[in-house]
């Protein structure tokens, strides 16, 4: 075969063009399979919110509930705890909670739309690790620093009771606050923020 | 001359596959250097484990059920119920620790005698992924029996991506397929371990022996044999894979074997370490273990990621460290390929790495307590200078020449007699009961403390001047 007929520019132009469509369409078909593996539209609605009566809470006493499969924790803060928070403000990295998740009505020093009632998704912000609530106050194993909070045991992080978290630990961001409201005064939903239901 | 059945079929056959060419490129005529020593048992050691992952494997998902309210008890079931279930599960959760002292040891290897070097570049990155895709499937796999240390070790890895910049969060969403580690994420870790992951291990096999047959192996000496070629063409240093290195490295798999067998019949848990006793609790979203750590071939990175105090740049340090290992064939500036004939730097380097690594591995395994976190921080800092500092310490290094040929190999059966020699010495035997048994002989072998102090100074001083 002679090789003085071939046109080289134009079969190095269909080469090329040939693959660029090829590419196109391997990306397109790629969507579907990538885009199956986001959460399921079954994964998505079980985030729907989850209704708590909090009416026999007592003082002190923390709760956890699971929302989106997470444990959402529900403290119920005595006047002591809520002053001592005011102290803390030196220790902590982010203690107005600028860099970290909350729903606005929750953008507090407390971290809450009543003081006393603290709500906060139960994973820590480094890791995803769930902190153990330890509210007694310079416990032998954490020394005298400790004002009582949580701490995660994977890697040390230190939170107070607000979820602020301390500095020198590795966590990042206090801890997130999900969207929460109250229907009356001792039910509280979680998964809708206050300012959806007034909007 | 009649030609047999038997015949006839063969030629069949081999008029339309390749077989004779094929078992003669790759194992009949594949000539390997002929000073292979303990170092070489690794590779076709992984090839033995891989296998044995394989073969367990597939039965295991007979009866295993890839579902986060199943699975939990169908291991239970297996380990009970099913008949030799134990062994099978046993024999794969084992097989995973095994995979990674066996690979470890080879990259060790590796390390020892500069294969990673010119002309094995490709060899030593296809090494490197298959490393990376069995850290995958040996951390997925992890997730699947669903207990609490697979729950919340899933959790705190896949979180690591959720530090990586504006996608982090959306990636980590991605590989959970949920908000929290649910049944959606155990179902497809299962699809990942049993099938994607397995190719892509088997494919990068492939192509990791089809490299290395191509270059041919690196040996002890770090000489590249096919630079001395008798008139057939064959290196004068090489022997024949087939008979006498498949024959050697039957006796590497029988000695394997018997170490294998022994942690599955009597210490398969091997005290927490190949399999964690909190992971004998049902996974908890609510609740995470006290003191979670991974499996013990992890610590070392885990160790990194913990010893920097910054998420983000924890991350960072814990893929850096893998990712430095890719670059090894361009930071080694050394002309010198094996450590025989490397200066004593280099020996010094390997041996702090060496340690560090060791007790990363260790400190990854404890609570991160203020000490821990000191100590794991210098020895983060000396694994990472082992690699970065390595374009300038190796070109400093005093080399010693290097032999045309191989260095002949004293065996230990020429050695032992003139060792035993030195370090007894023969007295006449009294005529007590009790030395009959040497029948005829009126000496006997005593030790000689004179030779066994000479033999251990000697050594002693060999050791010390091999880093100079």
């Amino acid at each position: 075969m002679n090789n003085k007929g071939v046109d080289q520019s134009k079969r190095q132009f269909l080469t090329s063009a040939l693959t660029v469509v090829g590419a196109v369409g391997t990306g397109y078909l790629a969507v579907p399979f990538l885009a199956q593996m986001q959460p399921s539209a079954k994964a998505m609605a079980a985030g729907a919110p989850v209704e708590v009566d909090i009416s026999k809470m007592e003082a002190g006493q923390l709760i956890r509930v699971a929302w989106r499969g997470k444990p959402v924790w529900i403290l119920n803060r005595t006047p002591q705890v809520l002053e001592t928070l005011t102290t803390l403000d030196n220790e902590l990295r982010d203690p107005l909670s600028q860099e970290s998740i909350q729903p606005e009505s929750s953008k507090n020093p407390a971290r809450s739309i009543k003081p006393e009632i603290f709500v906060a998704v139960g994973l820590c912000t480094h890791l995803g690790c769930s902190p153990t609530f330890r509210p007694e106050i310079a416990p032998n194993d954490l020394g005298d620093k400790w004002k009582g909070g949580f701490f995660c045991p994977c890697h040390g992080s230190w939170f107070d009771l607000a979820g602020r978290v301390y500095r020198g630990v590795p966590a990042p961001t206090n801890l997130e606050i999900p969207p929460y409201r109250y229907i009356t005064d001792t039910q509280l939903i979680i998964g809708e923020s206050a300012e959806e239901a007034s909007a | 001359m009649k030609r047999s059945r038997i015949t006839e079929c063969n030629d069949w056959f081999l008029e339309r596959f390749p077989l004779t060419k094929l078992w003669n490129d790759h194992m009949a005529h594949y000539y390997a250097p002929k000073n292979f020593n303990f170092w070489y048992f690794f590779g076709s050691l992984a090839l033995l484990v891989l296998v044995n992952q394989i073969l367990t494997g597939i039965f295991l998902t007979m009866n295993y059920k890839p579902d986060a309210k199943l699975a939990f008890d169908s291991v239970e079931y297996i380990m009970r119920d099913v008949n030799w279930g134990w062994l099978i599960r046993y024999m794969h959760s084992t097989g995973s620790s095994a995979f990674f002292i066996v690979v470890y040891l080879h990259m060790f290897r590796g390390l020892l005698y500069g294969s990673f070097k010119h002309p094995r570049e490709l060899i030593w990155i296809f090494g490197m992924l298959l490393f990376v895709a069995l850290m995958a499937e040996a951390f997925m796999g992890y997730l699947l029996p669903w207990g609490q240390m697979s729950y919340w070790g899933a959790q705190v890895i896949i979180s690591l991506f959720s530090a990586i910049p504006v996608i982090g969060d959306d990636l980590s969403l991605w590989l959970r397929g949920d908000y929290v580690v649910s049944d959606a994420t155990l179902n497809r870790f299962f699809a990942f371990h049993v099938i994607a992951v397995p190719l892509a291990l088997v494919m990068l096999v492939f192509l990791h022996i089809v490299a290395l047959h191509e270059v041919g192996s690196n040996n002890p000496d770090g000489i590249e044999i096919k630079e001395s070629k008798d008139p057939w063409g064959h290196p004068v240093d090489g022997i024949p894979f087939h008979p006498y290195y498949t024959v050697k490295d039957l006796v590497g798999v029988g000695v394997f074997l018997l170490f294998f067998a022994t942690v599955i019949f009597y210490m398969p848990e091997m005290g927490g370490y190949f399999l964690e006793h909190a992971n004998f609790i049902p996974a908890d979203p609510m609740k995470t273990p006290e003191h979670i750590a991974p499996v013990w071939y992890f610590t070392p990175f885990y160790a990194i990621l913990r010893a920097i105090p910054d998420k983000f740049a924890g991350v960072i340090g814990m893929g850096g460290a893998i990712v430095v290992l890719f670059l090894l064939p361009w930071l080694d500036r050394s002309p010198v390929k094996s450590i025989r004939y490397r200066g004593g730097i280099y020996k010094k380097a390997l041996c702090l790495f060496v340690i560090s690594f060791l007790a990363l591995g260790y400190l990854g395994t404890q609570p991160a307590t203020p000490v821990a976190t000191g100590f794991a921080r210098l020895f983060t800092t000396i694994y990472f200078g082992f690699f970065l500092l390595m374009p300038l310490y190796t070109r400093w290094e005093k080399t010693k020449p290097v032999p045309r040929r191989l260095t002949p190999v004293h065996s230990l059966e020429e050695q032992l007699p003139a060792l035993i020699e030195e370090i007894t010495v023969l007295k006449p035997a009294s005529t007590e009961i009790g030395h009959t048994a040497f029948k005829g002989s009126s000496f006997s072998r005593q030790p000689n403390p004179e030779g066994i102090k000479n033999v251990i100074s000697r050594l002693a001083k060999k050791a010390i001047g091999s880093l100079d």
